[in-house]
């Protein structure tokens, strides 16, 4: 069985699926932040699949290298939150922070 | 003096008794019996101001017509209002009329009305009056015209309801008012109807336009009902029948009063107007004017036979004279109707000061003796008085003389000029003109007999009463204007002989304008003579302003109408010095027939007064109540004015105030079911929606948790839902 853009695609779904369950059913908020990673990774193979497969070519790694510095500065401006949210709150459980509702 | 310098001295001369008035007004209280000082001084120099402009104008450019400025006063786009003032030869005669009396009757007023409260009122509203009736003088427009014409009118009801505390005072008033401004109606309405055609006020502008042949509306009878409407307000004014019925009643006023404005001034701005305009009238207008004239000489001459007021008799004497100038005018002879209305101006201004001076006489003796229920202005309460006030006597006889037209004074030169030029106008129309000198022979008999009828009764004989025999002649602040008055009333100030007006200067000077009308409108003997030749038939068949319509006598006058500064001579003047020998003996002969009746009936009673009274009974009756001109007015104008008025309000209360009741009541009615479908349909449909979108707010507020968490778990929903559809339509 040849490995083609398919099995790519499967994979980057689950890898998507598994981040979005850390989004979504984390209370910490590191925890949420890595799951946010593993979506941004799925993304990234399937940029580099569509580069080998579909005809993206060079623009396709481009886009997956592009992802990359996005996620660093995202984790850097998340963190940054994340720190403020312990100083206000004693704690980084995401449930508890919905001061926003009102 | 240049024509800058002239118009320059003029304006000052207008607005100078404003600011007597203005001082007056506003310092009146503080200043006390000085305000009599200032408005006389003020006057006086008025009055020298007003002789310079009037002889460099009378001497030195007595060919120009007008002497005038024009400046735009209003622009709105299309529609241009000019004004403007001017000196021409009437003007400056009339300047020197006008603030000599008002000087005179400022001196006489400082005596006169010494002991009244008012007294810088009093010489304020003489300002105002004076500065007014300069203001007609110098217009040369008819809208400037207009708004003086009304402050004359607004001053002379001040002056006249003077005494306001007396009912009959305010009553006046009014009456004189009320009675102008109906004549006012029609002296706008002839302006509107010029202004409309012309679109211009300017005098010599809406002549210039009628002799270029545009017509009102493109009818001749426009015009002349614009000369109609112009000659009401000089009807008003100068209280014309039947319009004359305020002029006796405003003798309520002060008596200097009297004789500034009822005698001298304000009653001849009518006659000016006329006189002014006098280019624009066409011949029906002119006959109109004459034939009132000629009634209003010939009514209040028999009125005044009758009347034992000392100031009434004077009062319709006036009114009289004032009919026979607008006559004048009005059968042509322009030059003698102003002739007369100057020499008129001084003699009647002498008499009625005199009559002040008798007056206040009377007032100090009924003062002295206690008395407060005399009538000091009856004539039958005086008599003797010659004794009593010698000086008042002589210049009162003086003038009488000069009223009645006796040789040696200036009426008879006014008078029998224009009495010729009445006889002319008959011999060159014919028909029932004749009527016209009949009348005004028989007025002037008439004004010789009441005149005298008072000089005898009230100065002759034995003092009638206590109060007479008690008077005493008056002081020379009083007596000093009848002299200078009397004295204008020579002959020599007119003319080198005593006998012929038109050998003196007024004559010469007072040119009669050419008429602006185009011939075919025109009495033919008014036309410069060359014109008039062109149809001699015209004179012949009386009634040629008819027939005359030919289009080359048109074009032949035109050239004619433009040149008016040069003296020409037309039928009419001709006429009327053939006329002239006629018309003085018979004004002689009838003067002194008249003369002579007074004298036999009232000085040494050959014929007896109460006799003579019961013999005429019914004419008597008739002329003591002035012929019930004002009953007749009180039974028709005035009650039909207030049934009429009765009727609106009844018509107001229950028609139209039940309209609008009725119509407030559906209103109300409507508003009500508007109002409840407001309540219950569209408030409703409000709530309905608002409770709508609150109970669904309050549902939908649940989802609202604030947990990131929940919210991604409905994008991821959301997204899912998207693609499942999406998958299953592509």
């Amino acid at each position: 069985m040849e490995i083609g853009l398919t099995h790519y695609l499967i994979i980057s779904a689950i890898l998507f699926s598994l981040g979005m369950f850390g989004i979504v059913a984390r209370k910490h908020a590191i925890m949420v932040l890595m799951g946010l990673e593993l979506v941004l990774n799925a993304a990234n193979i399937n940029f580099i699949a569509f580069a080998r497969f579909g005809g993206m070519n060079i623009e396709g790694h481009v886009a997956a290298i592009f992802v990359i510095i996005l996620a660093a500065a995202e984790a850097a401006v998340a963190l940054a939150i994340v720190l403020n949210i312990y100083q206000n709150f004693r704690h980084v459980n995401v449930d508890e922070v919905d001061q926003m509702r009102d | 003096m240049t024509h800058d310098a002239v118009l320059l001295l003029s304006i000052i001369i207008l607005l100078t008794p404003l600011l007597s008035f203005l001082i007056n007004v506003f310092f009146g209280g503080k200043l006390g019996k000085i305000s009599g000082i200032i408005g006389t001084s003020i006057l006086g120099i008025d009055f020298v101001m007003a002789i310079v402009v009037a002889f460099t104008k009378l001497v030195t450019y007595p060919d120009i017509h007008t002497i005038q400025t024009r400046f735009e006063w209003i622009s709105l786009g299309p529609i241009k209002v000019v004004i403007g003032y001017g000196i021409d030869n009437i003007a400056a005669m009339m300047l020197i009329v006008v603030t000599l009396i008002s000087f005179l009757v400022h001196l006489f007023s400082t005596e006169y009305m010494s002991d009244d409260r008012r007294y810088p009122k009093f010489y304020a509203y003489l300002g105002l009056f004076t500065f007014s009736m300069l203001g007609i003088v110098i217009a040369n427009n008819f809208l400037l015209m207009y708004m003086f014409w009304e402050l004359v009118g607004i001053s002379s009801y001040l002056l006249i309801g003077f005494w306001y505390e007396k009912n009959s005072a305010s009553n006046a008033g009014k009456k004189a008012f009320i009675t102008n401004r109906i004549g006012d109606l029609g002296f706008f309405t002839g302006i509107m109807i010029l202004y409309m055609t012309y679109g211009t006020f300017m005098f010599d502008e809406v002549f210039a336009g009628i002799s270029s042949g545009v017509m009102p509306f493109n009818s001749p009878t426009f015009l002349t009902l614009a000369g109609i409407g112009i000659f009401l307000g000089a009807m008003g004014k100068s209280a014309q029948w039947p319009l004359h019925v305020w002029l006796p009643d405003a003798m309520e006023g002060p008596t200097p009063v009297s004789a500034l404005i009822h005698a001298a001034t304000m009653v001849a701005a009518g006659v000016y107007l006329v006189a002014k305009v006098f280019a624009m009238f066409t011949a029906d207008a002119l006959t109109f004017i004459a034939a009132i004239g000629t009634i209003t000489a010939f009514v209040s001459a028999t009125i005044a036979i009758t009347q034992v007021d000392f100031k009434k008799v004077l009062a319709y004497s006036t009114v009289s004279q004032l009919g026979f100038m607008i006559m004048s005018l009005g059968v042509g002879g322009y030059t003698n109707g102003f002739f007369h209305l100057v020499t008129h101006a001084w003699f009647k201004a002498a008499l009625f000061l005199a009559a002040g001076s008798v007056i206040h006489a009377m007032h100090h003796a009924m003062h002295h003796m206690h008395d407060h229920h005399t009538d000091p202005q009856d004539i039958n309460n005086m008599g003797g008085l010659r004794k009593t006030m010698p000086w008042t006597y002589r210049t009162f006889l003086f003038v009488t003389l000069a009223l009645s037209g006796v040789p040696l004074t200036s009426g008879f030169l006014s008078k029998d000029g224009l009495l010729a030029g009445t006889l002319a106008y008959a011999n060159l129309t014919g028909g029932w003109h004749w009527i016209i000198p009949v009348m005004g022979f028989a007025a002037a008999g008439m004004t010789a007999f009441y005149m005298f009828r008072l000089t005898i009764v009230a100065f002759h004989g034995e003092p009638k009463t206590k109060i007479a025999s008690h008077t005493h002649e008056n002081k020379s602040v009083i007596l000093i204007p009848l002299i200078v008055l009397s004295v204008l009333s020579l002959w020599f100030f007119y003319s080198p002989t005593p006998i012929d007006g038109s050998k003196g200067w007024v004559h010469r000077l007072v040119v009669q304008p050419a008429s602006a009308v185009p011939a075919a409108y025109q009495w033919s003997f008014l036309l410069p003579e060359h014109a008039g030749e062109a149809s001699p038939a015209m004179h012949a068949e009386g009634e040629g302003h008819e027939a005359a319509a030919t289009e080359e006598l048109h074009h032949e006058a035109q050239p004619a109408a433009h040149a008016t500064t040069h003296a020409y001579l037309n039928k009419f003047q001709e006429e009327s010095h053939h006329f002239h020998y006629i018309a003085m003996f018979l004004s002689v002969l009838i003067a002194g027939g008249a003369i002579g009746l007074a004298f036999m009936i009232y000085q040494y009673k050959v014929i007896s007064a109460d006799k003579l009274e019961a013999r005429l009974k019914f004419l008597h009756t008739f002329s003591l109540n002035k012929w019930y001109f004002d009953e007749l007015y009180q039974a028709t104008v005035i009650a039909g004015t207030v049934a009429l008025s009765k009727m609106l309000s009844w018509f107001d209360t229950y028609i139209v105030d039940g309209l609008v009741n009725l119509s407030a009541y559906i209103t109300r009615g409507f508003s009500f079911i508007t109002g409840l479908f407001d309540n219950h349909v569209i408030d409703g449909a409000v709530n309905l929606i608002a409770n709508t979108t609150g109970f669904v707010g309050a549902r939908l507020r649940k989802v609202q948790t604030g947990h990131i968490q929940t919210y991604l778990v409905f994008v991821l929903v959301g997204l899912l839902v998207l693609l499942y559809y999406f998958s299953i339509n592509f």
